[in-house]
């Protein structure tokens, strides 16, 4: 459907995008996703014809694009993008959404009916008259996706749907989404700096950090075994510890880090520079040392204690600092205190060895 | 305060008992006035967008001589299209030396720039994310400078009554290429300026009067028409159910 081989771009001096190479499959839901300013915006304006390369080339449906207006044109229209905050025309939200039908010569009822079924499909049924210049943010992201989806583009590009809304807009505007998504055979290009909105929606995902494209495949991949520690961290592995390996038997290793080791499980070489990364929620903590199956058990004090929501954040210095996530209520049966001592303890399964 | 009294009191009178030589000049000062306004309408709301959209070198400089253009003097303009069109000039052929229709070239020269300029201005207050998003829903380029139009509308219609402002009002011009020909060529201001020039000053008052009241009604409808089309629009989009 879409290919995009050795991208660059500049704005001047500031090289945007590296090198960017990917394909998103007919049908598919392929999320670009990294921190902000990391390129991901500027990505969805080449692919969505808005400007042009500084070098390499896109190919679409197989037909690569080439400099002239007029097949730039004729590509345009079989697709639709929504920006990251998007601009209303001064006009109705009905004006609004049939713009994209009107200027390919559509008119009367067949519009008519189209219009309304997108405001429809966006719940914004009844909004038809309304002044699109009036609406909230959430509602003006449902605008601008009505006005999208209307045309039914063959491929849809979604600039961080999200990013400027409250917390409960966005998640509407998320389900929305995988609505449309799963209901029609669109295939979309979305980027999203919220790593779970990424495994949530997804098919496909390429993480773009720094203007170059570091990873690229199913998020559960992505998010069990990132490839890097920019995309270790950026995927919400708190815990990344530097270390050597210093033994390897049948992929069962030992990292020796700060004075310590960590078991876990890898194919790296001995001698090899490495991170051991463990997520916070996979530790586990105790008041005693445990006879448990977890191979690594290390005891440490407790330097902080953050709560939020049902969670209770637990920063350690076992010798090395370490960041453990479990039930407020945990924390509270186990009555944990700062500089209280305590034992945290992980799988050797549950540490993801990353190339250091 | 006497004057002033008297003249208002003489000017419905002329505009009520339908005064005919009232009437011609007014119809004649409308007639060019609205003409200039139109033709600089079409011909430099059009450039102001290729102004805006296109980038070129020396575009600043291009715009800072527009705006000095805004106060071009009258007179001065007067004299140059007089030197073009006085039998010696170079476009003395046409031999449309105090008519009409040379009072109108004169007028755009002196409207041009400002329907240039503040069309350059109105369309410089329209988010270039509105034209983004034309393109983005597949708008060819003309498609989506049209879009920019329509979301300046209100400010591209008030440099088009600006104009409108400067071409009604000006007198220099109209005096000098026109020559204030009685039944011809006589508008508002030169019968204003002839009739205080001979001592009836009520009459020129009541004449400035109408001056006036033919701006400001110009002005109320020009705002009305786009008011009642946005109504329209609205209108004709309401559900049929």
């Amino acid at each position: 459907m879409l290919k995009v081989e050795r991208l660059h771009h500049s704005y001047g001096k500031a090289e945007i995008l590296k090198n960017i190479d990917l394909g998103v499959e007919q049908g598919e839901v392929f999320v670009t996703i990294g921190p902000t300013g990391s390129g991901k915006t500027t990505l969805l304006r080449l692919v969505g014809l808005l400007e042009r390369p500084t070098s390499g080339q896109i190919y679409f449906d197989g037909h690569v694009v080439n400099n002239s207006e007029k097949q730039r044109l004729e590509i345009r229209r079989r697709l639709a993008m929504v920006s990251q905050k998007p601009a209303v025309f001064n006009a109705t939200v009905f004006d609004n959404v049939a713009y994209g039908l009107k200027i390919r010569k559509e008119s009367g009822s067949s519009l008519r009916y189209k219009v309304i079924n997108a405001l429809e499909t966006v719940g914004l049924a009844g909004y038809d008259r309304r002044d699109a210049r009036t609406l909230s943010g959430g509602e003006t992201q449902r605008v601008a996706i009505a006005r999208a989806i209307v045309i039914q583009p063959e491929l849809l590009l979604l600039d961080e749907p999200t990013a400027n809304l409250d917390p409960v807009s966005a998640s509407h505007i998320e389900r929305l989404v995988d609505d449309i998504m799963k209901k029609s055979d669109m295939t979309v290009m979305m980027s999203t700096h919220d790593m779970f909105q990424g495994q949530r929606l997804a098919h496909r995902m390429g993480v773009l950090i720094g203007g170059e494209i570091l990873q690229t495949g199913k998020p559960a991949e992505i998010f069990s075994s990132p490839r890097g520690r920019h995309i270790a961290e950026f995927v919400g592995m708190e815990n990344i510890i530097a270390g050597i390996i210093t033994s390897n038997e049948e992929g069962m290793v030992d990292i020796k880090i700060e004075n310590n080791a960590i078991e876990a499980i890898s194919n790296f070489g001995v001698g090899e520079k490495v991170y051991a990364g463990i997520r916070p929620e996979e530790i586990t903590l105790a008041r005693t040392k445990e006879s448990t199956s977890a191979r690594n058990t290390f005891a440490g004090e407790i330097t902080r204690i953050v709560l939020f929501g049902p969670l209770a954040r637990i920063e350690l210095n076992c010798g090395f600092p370490l960041i453990a996530l479990i039930t407020k209520r945990s924390a509270e049966e186990m009555n944990l205190q700062t500089e209280d001592r305590i034992h945290a303890s992980f799988k050797a399964t549950g540490v993801h060895v990353i190339k250091g | 305060m006497h004057y002033i009294v008297d003249a208002f009191v003489l000017a419905v009178k002329l505009i009520f008992t339908g005064n005919h030589e009232v009437y011609a000049i007014t119809a004649r000062t409308l007639e060019i006035s609205i003409s200039s306004t139109l033709i600089s309408a079409l011909l430099f709301v059009p450039l102001g967008c290729l102004i805006y959209f296109k980038n070129f070198r020396g575009k600043k400089g291009l715009i800072s001589f527009i705006q000095t253009c805004y106060s071009l003097p009258t007179v001065f303009v007067g004299l140059l299209v007089f030197l073009a069109f006085s039998r010696a000039g170079p476009l003395g052929i046409f031999g449309i030396m105090f008519t009409p229709q040379v009072m109108v070239i004169g007028q755009v020269i002196l409207v041009g720039p400002i329907v240039t300029g503040l069309a350059i201005s109105a369309l410089s207050g329209v988010s270039p994310a509105i034209r983004e998003t034309a393109i983005s829903l597949g708008a060819s380029r003309f498609q989506s400078v049209w879009v920019v139009l329509k979301e300046a509308r209100f400010a591209v219609l008030t440099a088009v009554l600006v104009g409108f402002g400067r071409a009604i009002s000006e007198v220099g011009l109209a005096l000098m290429v026109g020559g204030n020909i009685r039944g011809y060529t006589r508008v508002l201001t030169t019968a204003i300026s002839l009739e205080t020039g001979i001592g009836d000053v009520a009459l020129s008052l009541a004449l400035g009067f109408i001056l006036v009241a033919l701006a400001l009604i110009v002005t109320v409808l020009a705002n009305r028409f786009l008011r009642v089309k946005e109504a329209d629009v609205a209108q004709s989009r309401a559900p049929t159910s």
